[in-house]
Parts: structure tokens; sequence; C-alpha cells
């Protein structure tokens, strides 16, 4: 890649991925309204007193008696000014909550994030490098089996084993309920909170990770320039790591591209069955209760991350394949 | 002069289930210092597994299991993995056929080339070896060369840093695998030049490993021929190419195209195609970036009368080929007019074009891509001649009639591609052009991915066929001697013009434009004419 084209070209994607962002906004936005039921007949039924004219009142209250184009364009506005609107039923702005729960599930979905990374492309490498061999078969197999399984049951299962019958991690929340810690301590509680949720968002990745790892692997090393490098006396390792791993990256790096723009909404599960204070549940709870705002804010959010990691993705092929043009 | 390198009796398995027992069977050869050995012989003969033996570069599932390898008086087969990974790169190296896929893409050229130096315990020189290096293969400004990424070269620059690396540590040993066969003919000529100065300069003994006579014929100090995995004949290289004494040999010289035109029917001005002004340009480029402008084809009028062959000859990128697919609508020109029989084509719809289809058809270069292997023969022919409203039954009879023309067995017609061979392909493909009965074929390097022999046979068939039923046509090739055999007129194409455009043997005879004399000058083996041989039966 050129530098000199660089700033020209990052500016180009920023126009156009704000562009995208905006229309998954009104996409968004449609959506939501095409959904039967609002916030008030929900509030008005819960507290019992359902009756025409508090109904009217509500919506008024809420703004939801405005004319569709109206309010589409009331909120416009307002994610442009990053105002993403007031939560009625938590009574805290959607932004605020949003922020509030943001670092919970980057930390889950970071540290499952790398976890796969590491643990599949190593695992992918071993069975490519002994390939026929029983440690081939074993990984195979075990990749097949975290591919396979649904990500709650593997989750259940590990509280299972570890928290019920181990008695060795928690088997719930960011960390525990009514001690004050700091510090190593402090880290090592929510590091021990982290690691059953981690591992059962990350399984699964693991699986497409040493899948991938391995495929491409074996195809990289039937191609003619590893075996130039055997011609000219390039030692068997090193042909592994400098030759085949590196070309062998360059799918695995697409992959993860879309995993980390996935990671946030796809955690929801997961944030779920462990009590993860999280974006994931944040978004559960707004979509029970007819949240409108925090739920439109959720997808604005994961939306963004999507668009940014695929930015993100493109920027790292160009640096690490030099073929790929900036033009 | 020191003996380099011994092989004898050398025999390699082939896994079960392969056409014959051996890859190689029974190889004797030897090569001195200072010496070039030419290893000839068709697709699947074994001389790449003979190469690879040497190297210690056979793929698992191929076991030697005889004869003995002696290179600098010590014995090759049977030293350890580590031993000979040491020799190779330090005192064997080997240079591959396929330019743009043997260099690691996401490593600088310089760094690639470095890396041989390091891992034999020269890391240290890299810095200075790596520009004196590229120098040495001719290669322009070699400190930027060097950091270059091997997408940036040409397929002849990045064969000069593949024999860049392979002189990196100095070898005795030089093989070199088909090294231009992927590579344009003036480019060859100048890799050919390099790898014999190289060689005589620094007195290493060349396996040159090829199928091509006429490269033989400029390299070449000793031949040895392979057929089936043996060799069949070995000898000086005029010996061998003067005076063949094994049938195959013979077979293969013979078959090696001529050059020299054959009588034909004098042609009338009768205008099947003209080509007027046609324009293809591509652009590259949108938004932020710079627009790229690639001309492909401009200045390229011609035209093409009734029973004639005309030749448009060029190297790659030249945009023969894309002429060639303006005339069928595979490219889209923006420009000119395609007449044909008066009639312009470019402006008409895709529903106008439709009667044209079947009067111009076209024969392309991969036979193993141009088939969908999933459909047998016989439906791969009659598919056009029924979509254009022939009777299933009468379509199938005249594909029979065709597979008989093109000399395939009518048992053909129920087989899968994939159960032919590449010349078979060919011709299938050619029975499928000719059930349309066109009356223009495009003929898209047809022979250029055959071996020589089935070549000959193409050409042959094409000669026939074209005089049979009075086809004219269009034939694209980068070979000059398959031109000069085969084409009435020869029209050569330089970055997307025709420069030369004149019968046959005025062009070849008496070329005017400066780029003609220097693809003739880099025809290898020129000054080499194949002896004429008796019919072999």
């Amino acid at each position: 890649m050129e530098l000199s084209r660089f700033p020209a070209y990052l500016a180009g994607r920023l126009v156009k991925a704000a562009i995208v962002v905006l229309a998954i906004v009104v996409c968004n936005f449609f959506l939501i309204h095409a959904a039967p039921g609002d916030p008030a007949s929900i509030i008005a039924g819960q507290s019992g007193a359902a009756d025409a004219k508090f109904l009217e009142q509500l919506r008024a209250q809420f703004g939801l008696d405005q004319p569709l184009y109206v309010q589409l364009w009331v909120y416009l506005k307002g994610v442009l000014t990053l105002d993403l609107g007031f939560s009625h039923r938590q009574q805290a702005s959607v932004a605020a909550l949003l922020w509030d729960r943001l670092p919970a599930t980057l930390l889950l979905t970071g540290a499952a994030f790398l976890f796969a990374i590491v643990i599949g492309v190593t695992m992918g490498a071993l069975a490519a490098r002994r390939v026929g061999s029983w440690s081939d078969s074993v990984i195979t197999v075990l990749a097949l089996t975290f591919y396979a399984t649904p990500l709650f049951w593997v989750g259940l299962m590990l509280v299972l084993l570890f928290s019920v019958t181990l008695e060795w991690l928690p088997s719930f929340g960011m960390m525990s309920v009514g001690v004050e810690l700091s510090g190593f301590a402090w880290l090592l509680d929510i590091g021990k909170h982290l690691l059953l949720p981690a591992l059962t968002l990350g399984l699964f990745y693991v699986a497409v990770y040493a899948r991938l790892t391995r495929a491409t692997m074996l195809e990289v090393a039937d191609q003619d320039f590893v075996k130039t490098a055997r011609a000219k006396g390039v030692p068997e390792g090193r042909i592994l790591r400098r030759h085949v791993l590196r070309n062998a990256m360059l799918p695995v790096i697409t992959f993860a591209g879309i995993q980390a723009g996935q990671l946030i909404g796809g955690s929801i599960l997961v944030e779920t069955v462990f009590a993860w204070p999280g974006i994931g549940r944040l978004a559960f709870e707004a979509l029970l209760a007819r949240d409108y705002q925090v739920l439109m804010g959720v997808f604005f959010c994961t939306s963004v991350m999507v668009v940014l990691f695929n930015l993100i993705t493109d920027l790292l092929y160009a640096i690490v394949d030099p073929r790929v043009e900036v033009s | 002069m020191t003996r380099l390198l011994t092989v004898e009796n050398l025999t390699v398995g082939l896994p079960a289930g392969a056409d014959r027992p051996h890859a190689v069977e029974d190889v004797s050869l030897h090569l001195d210092a200072g010496e070039i050995l030419c290893v000839v012989g068709e697709s699947g003969s074994g001389k790449s597994i003979t190469a690879n033996t040497v190297m210690g570069l056979l793929p698992k599932g191929l076991p030697v299991k005889g004869g003995a390898i002696t290179f600098e008086g010590e014995p090759l087969l049977g030293l350890s993995a580590e031993a000979m990974r040491s020799r190779r790169g330090r005192r064997m190296a080997m240079v591959f056929q396929e330019p743009m896929t043997a260099l690691n893409p996401l490593m600088k050229v310089g760094d690639q080339i470095a890396e041989a130096l390091a891992v034999h315990g020269k890391g240290a020189e890299a810095k200075a070896r790596v520009p004196e290096l590229l120098a040495a293969v001719n290669l322009p400004d070699p400190a930027a060369i060097a950091r270059m990424h091997p997408f940036r070269l040409s397929g002849g620059q990045r064969q000069r840093v593949m024999i860049a690396m392979a002189l990196a540590l100095e070898p005795a040993l030089l093989i070199a695998d088909e090294p231009t066969t992927a590579l344009d003919v003036t480019t060859q000529a100048q890799i050919l030049r390099l790898i014999r100065e190289i060689q005589q300069r620094r007195g290493m003994g060349v396996m040159f490993i090829t199928h091509d006579f006429g490269v033989v014929a400029e390299i070449a100090d000793r031949v040895a021929v392979m057929q089936r995995g043996r060799i069949v004949e070995q000898g000086t290289a005029s010996e061998v190419l003067n005076a063949p004494r094994h049938p195959y040999t013979r077979t293969l010289i013979s078959a090696v195209p001529h050059g020299r035109a054959s009588d034909r029917a004098a042609i009338g001005p009768e205008p099947v195609l003209a080509m007027k002004g046609v324009t293809k340009t591509y652009q590259r480029g949108g938004w932020f970036g710079a627009r790229a402008v690639v001309k492909a084809v401009h200045d390229a009028d011609f035209t093409l009368n009734k029973g004639e062959t005309l030749g448009l000859v060029g190297e790659s990128g030249s945009g023969k080929s894309t002429l060639a697919r303006c005339v069928v609508r595979l490219v889209e020109p923006e420009q000119g007019e395609i007449l044909f029989h008066g009639a312009n084509l470019r402006p008409l719809s895709r529903q106008g074009w439709l009667p044209y289809r079947k009067r111009i058809q076209m024969v392309f270069q991969d036979p193993y891509a141009s088939l969908n292997p999933r459909r047998k023969v016989g439906d791969a022919i009659t598919e056009g001649p029924v979509t254009h409203g022939v009777s299933p039954a009468e379509a199938r009879q005249r594909a029979l009639e065709l597979l008989r023309l093109v000399k395939l067995d009518p048992s053909a017609m129920d087989r899968y591609p994939h159960e032919f061979s590449g010349g078979q392909r060919q011709r299938i493909g050619l029975a499928r052009a000719l059930a349309m009965q066109p009356e223009l074929l495009i003929a898209d390097e047809p022979v250029s991915a055959l071996d020589v022999s089935v070549q000959a046979q193409v050409l042959d068939l094409l000669a026939e066929i074209r005089q049979r039923l009075g086809l004219t046509m269009l034939f694209i090739t980068h070979d000059l001697r398959v031109a000069a055999q085969i084409c009435d007129r020869i029209a050569v194409m330089q970055r997307g013009a025709i420069v030369e455009l004149g019968p046959t043997a005025e062009v070849f005879g008496a070329p005017k434009h400066p780029y003609t004399r220097s693809l003739l000058d880099s025809i290898p083996g020129r000054g080499w004419t194949p002896p004429e041989l008796a019919e072999i039966s």
C-alpha cells in the first residue's frame, strides 16, 4: 500500500461507513415501528390503569402521537448529536445506559475473541502440521464437536461442571456481590467470573478458526512458493511459520473481522445465561419491555461496531497483503 | 571437465492405481560442470520427477525404488533430510516453471533472496549481496526492486528474481524446470540468454527441463529424451536434433511446427468479417483514486476473406484475445464497426445478435476449463444446435458425424470430459464449435496448452477441416511457428494495435515493423531447421 494515498482512502471509507450507518438507523427505526405494541401500551398495562385517556397522555408525552416521519426526523437529529433518546422505563438516557453496559460486553467479547483466535489458530496449525496423524484427528473431532454444540447448552454444562459440581468458578454475574475488593484481588475476581462466559462464547469460534486455519494451511502448503522455499534449503519449521502460516492468515483475518463485528450482538444468549451485565442483556430486557429507544440504541451501537470492524479488517488486510491496492 | 552429477538406474514408483507402475524407470544420466543438459519430453514423461529426486523434493507418495544419485562425489540417496536441506540452495538450486506463483506473495523479493542466504548462515552478507544478485540477472534499479513485492513485477522480472535467488550461494548445479514456458517469446529469449551467460561465467552445470525443441536447439549441449518414465535417447544436441535415432524422438521432432507455409488455394476478395475502428478500453479506479485507462484494442482494422485463415499474433497483453472476443461479443467494444457480411454487429441487441451466434463460433485455449465437467460430451456438442431449433435426433446424428470428423470414437458421446486427454478435449471443443455449422471460426490459442505431438495432430485436423468445409478462420496464437504453418495472412499485434499485416511469407521473410523483427529474432532455436524425417508409421 502506498502511504501517500492512505488519508484519501480512509476519508472515502469513513464517508461510506457513515452513510451505511445512517441507512441502518433508518431501517431499524421502521422495523421497530412495524412491530405491534408500543411502550405506552406496555407501561399502561403494567400500571393497571389502561384507560384510553391515560394512553393518549403517555403517547403525547413520549411523542408517539406525532406522524412517523416527524418521529424519524426527531430521532435522526438526535443520533447525529449522539443523543439516542430517553428510556422512560429505566428513567435514564439511552446513551448513558449503553455507556454503562458497554465495558462489560467489550470485556466479555474481547476475551472470547482473543481466546478463539489464539486457541483456534494454534489448533489448526498443529493439525495441519501433523495432517493425518492421531493429533490431527483429535483436533478435527474436537473442533467439529464445538462447532455442532449449541452455545447455551455448552454454557449450562460448564456451569454444571465447574460451578455446581467442582465449585471452582462462579456461575453468574461479573463480580462477587457484597465484597469490597481492590487491586489484584478485584481483577482476579472479575477474571474468575469472566472465564466461563468467555469460554462459552469463544468455543464455537475456536472451532471455526481451527478448521479454517487447517484447511488454508494445507492449501497453501501445496503452493509453488513453498516448494521454492524448500528448494532454497529453508528448514521445515521456518517454512511453516514464515511462508505457510502467514499466507494462511489472510482468510482468518477476513473471518475475524466478521466475528468481531458480530460479537456485541452475538453475546445476548451468553449474557443471559450467565447474567452478565452487558449490552446483550440490556437488549433482551428492552425487547421484553418494548423499550423502543433502548432497542434502537443497541442496534445503533452494534451496527456501528460491525461497520467499524469491517473497516479495520480492510485496513489490516491492506497492511498484511501488499497486493491489496487502496484505490 | 569434472563430473558433477550422475544418476544411475533410478527408479521412482507411482502410487497404486496410476497408469503405470513407475514414474521414472531405470533412468541414467550424467552432467559435467559447465555443461547444459536438456531433458526433453512431453507432460507426464517423468522429467520433473527426475529433477525433484535429485533435489530431494519428491512428494511423499512417490518412493525411490532403486538406483543411485552421485553429486559432487557423494551419494545423495540415503542422506538425512537435514543433510539434503543443507545442500539445497547452497550446492544445488532450482528454478520453476510458474514465475507468477513461485514467489511468496507476502514477502518482498529482496527478503526472499536474503532468506536463501540466511538459512545457510550467510545472513550477514545479505544486505550487500541482494542488490548485487539482482544486478547480475540484469534487473534495472536493484535496490528498488529488492523492496518490491512480487505482484509488482512482470513474469520475466519474477523469473529473473528466481534465478537471482537460485544463484545466491553460487551452487554447482542449477536445475531449471521449464523456466521459460510461461513467458512471452521475447522474454523467453532474454531469460535463455541470461541462463547461458551465467552458466558460462560461473561454470555451473545446468539441468534444463523443457518440452520445446526450439529451446533445446537454443541452449543445450547435450540432450536426454524421456518417454513414459524412461530415457529413450541421449546424445549431443546436434546429434539428437539433426539425426534423431529413436522413433519417439523422430515423432517429436517431426511434430515441431516447421514454420513453412503450405500451398493453399488462392483467396478471392470476398470479405466475411471486417473490423473498422474497433476500440476497447478498460478503466480502473473510482471515487478517490486516480483513474487508470488501458487501451486494450485500438487501430486494429482488418478484413477476413472467405476461406481465409488470418493469424493474430502477439505477446500476452497485446490485445489479440480481446480483439477476437469483440467479434463474438464476449467483450463489448465502445467504438467501431464489426462488419459480418457487411452487417454491423456492434450496435445489435442481444436478440438481434442471436441469428449470428451460430454463424460465428469459437474454440478456446484451455481444453480442461472449456468443457462443463458434469455434461456428457454428446450433450455438450448437441446443446448449441438444439437451442437453435434443430431436432435432438438430428443434432445427435450430426454430433456422431462430427466426432468422426475430429477422429474420436462415437462412444465418446456418452462419456464425460474428464475421461479424455487434453488433445482429445480440444477436438471435442472443435466438434462443439463445428456443430453449429459456422461460417467463421475463431480459435483462441487452440493448441497452446497441448504437448507438441498432440499439437501437431490438432493443427493437421484444423487444416483438413478448413479445407473440407471451406471455413474462414481467425487464429490467435503467440507461437509464430504455428502461425506460419496454418495462416494465409498474419496480423502482428502490439499494445492493442496491429503493427503489421500481410501474407505469411512476406511477414516472415521481410518483416517491416521493428517489433515483428524482434519477435522473429526471439523464436527459440531459429537457427535450427527441424530435419525432414521420413514418415514413421
